[in-house]
């Protein structure tokens, strides 16, 4: 990882500068015009807080049953990120929406099941933090559990109401539409793995200096 | 798999005979759901007539407070006696004692139910006796659901520090899809029509989420409560 992990940094940057004049570049959207364009920045977001909330489940999974502690040291990662991107999706969700909807929040579907996985690996974070000794297990055991929760948290609250726009859309966009979009996912997934990957190694590291100090005490 | 219900059967009725000589829990949990029910009065009465389908989601956000309540001393009182580590020390499957507690906790949230629902009948109107099955089906569902990832958590949460306040933090969202399926479910037959179709819809995915959380409590707990 660490002799791409260069290259991936500068192909992220390019990706990141050249977005804005891909995203300008793609047609206005019919009804919305402007507005749309916040389209290419909230889904990928969406996307990959949830793809994170998944590595986060699995590699706790992996850490409660197997024990390694570099699983662990992903998990807390992965924990971070869902509640980054989750805090993007969640700024750039209502700014759409008071344009589209003519209001902020609308207790719809997929905005409700998207703050409620926000709010798990809050949690998640929370107990890490506050825990005390131990409390990685906690936190593993609340990350599994969030995950299994999120097709009963999607299903109960798609059923109470619904109102945002269909995932479908993703697949129906016009074709000058279409590249913008998967080009800013790209950006977005290897913006991700980055994150993923120095949150990782400064876990590591930080493991390796509490050794380190242990070793020194002996 | 005897030998498991026995176990089981056997540290449901310890719990049970030590709340029985106190009835700390009981009384102290009662109380409190019923105070929850009166705060909801003063929120949401106007003029003398209850809010349309609030009582629904009074009587499960009661049910879900006293829950925490009562989960949170069931273990509070394993932990300052060091009867847990006892317990645990137990020749016996660690599962089974999962199922023991739990079974402890869904006796208790019974007996507040049992005090919640007559009163909610008589406060707000609500038409209890309108389908008493679909009733008694979501709430068992409901509890059983609540209960399951609630005894988890707290029992992991035994050792850890600020415990009582990081079980509401943990459980709430987790049990969200409950509290949404309890309450529609409820409401769908607390309607002037009742909606069985409705109502059967929420019991389903209530029984499915009991499945893949006691499932996956069974699988965890083992690996939680090893030091």
């Amino acid at each position: 990882m660490s002799r791409v992990f260069a290259p991936l940094v500068l192909l992220a940057m390019l990706l990141f500068a050249a977005a804005p004049l891909v995203v300008a570049g793609a047609p206005f959207e019919q009804t919305m015009g402007l507005v749309q364009k916040i389209f290419y920045y909230h889904v990928p977001s969406a996307m990959l807080m949830f793809v994170s909330a998944f590595v986060c489940g699995i590699a706790s999974a992996v850490f409660l049953f197997r024990r390694p502690a570099a699983a662990d040291r992903v998990a807390v990662a992965a924990g971070e990120l869902v509640v980054l991107f989750g805090v993007i999706v969640l700024v750039t969700g209502p700014l759409w929406a008071r344009k589209a909807w003519g209001v902020w929040w609308e207790w719809d579907a997929r905005l409700t099941s998207s703050l409620l996985l926000w709010m798990i690996f809050l949690a998640y974070l929370l107990v890490r933090r506050f825990g005390g000794p131990g409390s990685e297990k906690l936190a593993g055991a609340m990350a599994l559990f969030g995950m299994a929760n999120v097709p009963f948290v999607y299903v109960s609250v798609n059923y109470w109401r619904t109102l945002h726009p269909k995932t479908s859309v993703v697949m129906s966009l016009a074709p000058g539409m279409r590249a913008a979009f998967w080009f800013c996912v790209a950006a977005f997934a290897i913006l991700y793995v980055l994150l993923l990957t120095l949150r990782k190694r400064l876990e590591d590291r930080q493991a390796m200096v509490e050794q380190l100090y242990l070793a020194t005490e002996e | 798999m005897r030998q498991f219900l026995r176990v089981a059967w056997v540290v449901m009725r310890k719990d049970l005979t030590v709340e029985m000589r106190s009835r700390e829990i009981v009384y102290t949990t009662v109380f409190f759901a019923a105070s929850c029910v009166l705060v909801f009065a003063f929120a949401l009465v106007r003029e003398g007539r209850p809010l349309e389908d609030a009582s629904a989601g009074i009587l499960w956000i009661s049910i879900a407070f006293a829950g925490t309540l009562a989960l949170g001393r069931t273990f509070e009182r394993e932990r300052h006696t060091e009867t847990l580590r006892a317990l645990m020390l137990a020749p016996s499957d660690r599962p089974a004692i999962y199922v023991g507690k739990l079974l402890g906790v869904l006796v208790l949230m019974a007996i507040v139910e049992a005090v919640l629902v007559p009163m909610i009948g008589l406060l707000f109107h609500a038409p209890i006796f309108a389908r008493p099955h679909w009733l008694a089906a979501l709430l068992a569902a409901g509890t059983l659901g609540f209960a399951s990832v609630g005894t988890l958590f707290a029992a992991m949460l035994v050792r850890a520090r600020s415990r009582d306040v990081l079980l509401p933090v943990l459980l709430y969202p987790i049990t969200i899809p409950v509290i949404i399926a309890g309450v529609r479910g409820t409401a769908a037959i607390f309607q002037a029509t009742p909606d069985e179709p409705m109502a059967r819809f929420w019991a389903a995915l209530l029984v499915f989420f009991d499945v893949v959380f006691v499932t996956l409590s069974l699988w965890t707990f083992e690996p939680l409560m090893t030091e």
